[in-house]
């Protein structure tokens, strides 16, 4: 785990010094609305429906049980007694009074934490592999680089009032678990003749304007990288459309000026920018590096696993779909699913929370992740504590065995909480659960992601989920247009629409068609839903959404 | 033809607790809908906005919403509105566990 320097925790304390005084400032009047909300939007403070929100960074979802702990205790002491883990990888706390705001970021600092550039025109918290440090499939571990971006890209004084929001994503692994094809920049680690290298990508982001990102360069080293994000950044800064904020994003520049054009132009501005750098990067990275040396990885026997996988159905269950293969013998990677059928997905509570730390502290090596798909990793398990793992999760409602099931569903806030939603994600996602769990056809529909967004800026990736679901307003009504096909790993692919939306009374019943419609024309159980979608194509399922009389009645209408 | 006005109450979010609030008749702010002040005319809508507004330790984000009048008082007529009288419907939490 990364321990803060000196100068971060001072720099954060005084951030923090700073916002509790800007905070009585607006209290006592001496400051205007205007002129406020910028300031505690720099300090990740939104205001949304019924309350104020608060985002939380958790640089590439990594997390120490003190972390966590210490979110359980804000969520306790200041909130509702919840948190919500988002597609970012960050916590948001839901209800907290503007005047606790300063007591929480000081809890937050205590811990190294803070809320800084989650919001605003400037580089946003780096995401990366939830598996990363762990993956058995990974070729290096990017959450190193991670952190140097990180540190290049806080308060770095060109990069603060860019023309808009700025996200880069990295994974070190060919198996692309960080979406990194939908982010500004998407950085994959990359080996060549024995060479670590990477390749960058630019211009993907959802939203608005979906697109899938480019490669500008299949292969950068590691002493060029951050003089080449750099001079992407600056020639981004430059050329970026500050006159149309729908226009400002990268993918749009990209799209307009073309790759080819653009990667002349960073490759000229990186000749400028790379002799500045003069290798203090690399220095700093080699320090990072020592904060991720790998724990000391037991090797024991696993007859504990065995025997229980053996014996016990519900444990055998939970394994087969909860558990990922680590890079050592003997561990695995274990996801905790924060989607009990009918929850909110992504709610955890306080108790939850201490529990997960608890367990990290006491079965893996201290370390959790947050994954984009909001759930919470435990990255490095000693088979034969998985029992005893699952044993202690079980009590708490965090065993439900559905990772990568129809229930393991991404949903933002949507109109529950979010102040530019056009509809509702969070009651969408728990029927779908509840449905397919009554039906009992979760494990045999097998791979399949729904992610759910509840306007069109999709944090929820409606995009990129096999089935993606965007809430809109139509005419004062919650309506829901349905996409299949789009895929977030490496062979991103943004979905295709079914057709016309559905009301909110009949989504989860188009769902349930759209899946009966895949059992039915799959071409054996292990066909997934996406392989049979790229075999059949919309035909088999626009049949079945939009029976012949449906649409005469829909063309009268 | 000019479209009819519809009736409107001023809203907002109160600047401490960030909860949603609705502007009376005497200049002051309430939790519920049913005691907010609905405005029926046009030109004193934006004067009432104006007086609002001009609460800046009250309210942030002040702005002027349709309403319905019934016999039980204002009511949304919009969903948006209805689910910020209201609040979240994953939990139990907000105006709906105050009342
Ligand atoms: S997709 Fe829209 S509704 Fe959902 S969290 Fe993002 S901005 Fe809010």
């Amino acid at each position: 785990m990364y321990a803060y320097s000196e100068f971060d925790t001072d720099f954060i304390a005084e951030r923090n010094r700073q916002f509790r005084a800007q905070v009585e400032r607006r209290i006592d009047g001496s400051l205007t609305e205007d002129e406020f909300r910028p300031l505690r939007l720099m300090n990740g403070l939104y205001l949304q429906l019924h309350a104020y929100m608060l985002r939380v960074a958790i640089p590439y979802g990594s997390l120490d049980s003190a972390k966590m702990r210490q979110l359980a205790y804000i969520a306790q002491r200041w909130d509702k007694g919840y948190g919500h883990f988002t597609t970012r990888q960050n916590i948001q706390y839901n209800w907290p009074k503007l005047n606790d705001v300063p007591d929480i970021l000081d809890a937050l600092g205590e811990v190294g934490m803070h809320a800084i550039q989650t919001s605003g025109n400037t580089i946003r918290n780096v995401t990366a592999d939830h598996f990363a440090g762990a993956a058995a499939d990974e070729i290096a571990d990017p959450r190193p680089v991670a952190e140097l971006i990180r540190q290049w890209s806080t308060d770095h004084p060109e990069f603060q009032f860019m023309p808009r929001k700025f996200k880069i994503a990295i994974t070190g692994s060919p198996n692309d678990r960080a979406v990194t094809a939908a982010h500004d920049i998407g950085i994959r680690i990359v080996e060549k003749d024995g060479e670590i290298g990477y390749q960058v990508i630019v211009g993907g982001g959802l939203g608005r304007t979906p697109m899938i990102g480019k490669v500008i360069s299949d292969f950068v080293t590691e002493e060029d990288l951050l003089p080449y994000l750099e001079a992407i950044v600056s020639v981004w800064n430059v050329l970026g459309r500050r006159d149309n904020k729908y226009k400002a994003r990268i993918k749009i520049t990209v799209h307009e000026h073309g790759i080819d054009e653009i990667r002349r132009l960073v490759d000229a501005r990186f000749a400028e920018v790379k002799p500045t750098f003069k290798g203090v990067d690399q220095q700093l990275l080699a320090e990072i590096r020592k904060h991720f040396h790998p724990p000391a990885f037991r090797n024991a026997p696993t007859d504990a696993f065995d025997q229980a996988y053996e014996n016990d159905p519900v444990f055998r269950s939970w394994a087969d779909t909860n558990l990922t293969e680590h890079k050592i013998n003997g561990y695995a990677i274990a996801q905790i699913s924060i989607k009990a059928h009918g929850e909110t997905p992504g709610d955890a509570s306080a108790e939850q929370m201490e529990v997960m730390a608890d367990l990290a502290e006491k079965y893996g090596h201290d370390e959790l992740r947050i994954s984009h798909e909001q759930n919470v990793v435990l990255p490095h398990v000693h088979k034969s504590d998985l029992p005893a793992l699952h044993a202690e999760l079980k009590k708490v409602g965090l065993a439900t065995a559905n990772i990568g099931l129809i229930s393991d569903i991404i949903a933002c806030p949507g109109m529950d909480y979010c102040a530019l939603a056009t509809a509702r994600s969070i009651p969408i996602a728990q029927e779908i659960a509840v449905r397919f769990d009554e039906l009992k056809l979760e494990h045999e529909i097998g791979d399949i992601k729904i992610k759910i967004s509840g306007c069109i800026n999709a944090c929820g990736h409606h995009h990129v989920g096999h089935i993606g679901i965007l809430g809109l307003d139509r005419a004062g009504v919650e309506n829901y247009q349905i996409t299949l096909g789009g895929d977030h790993s490496e062979n991103a692919n943004l979905g295709d629409r079914t057709g016309p939306g559905f009301p909110a009374e009949s989504v989860v019943d188009a769902i349930e068609t759209i899946v009966r419609t895949y059992l039915a024309v799959r071409s054996s159980a292990d066909e997934t839903f996406l392989e049979t979608y790229r075999r059949t194509g919309m035909e088999p399922f626009k049949a079945a959404l939009y029976p012949p009389k449906e649409e005469a009645k829909a063309d009268a209408a | 033809m000019p479209r009819a006005f519809t009736p409107k109450v001023v809203t907002g979010n109160a600047l401490l607790e960030g909860d949603v609030i609705y502007f009376t008749d005497s200049d002051s702010w309430t939790r519920n809908l049913k005691d907010a002040e609905v405005i029926t005319d046009e030109a004193v809508a934006q004067v009432r906005l104006l007086a609002a507004e001009s609460q800046a330790a009250e309210v942030v984000g002040a702005y002027l919403a349709d309403v319905k009048v019934t016999e039980d008082g204002p009511e949304p007529t919009h969903f948006r509105e209805d689910f910020r009288r209201t609040g979240p419907s994953n939990y139990f939490h907000g105006k709906q566990a105050e009342a």
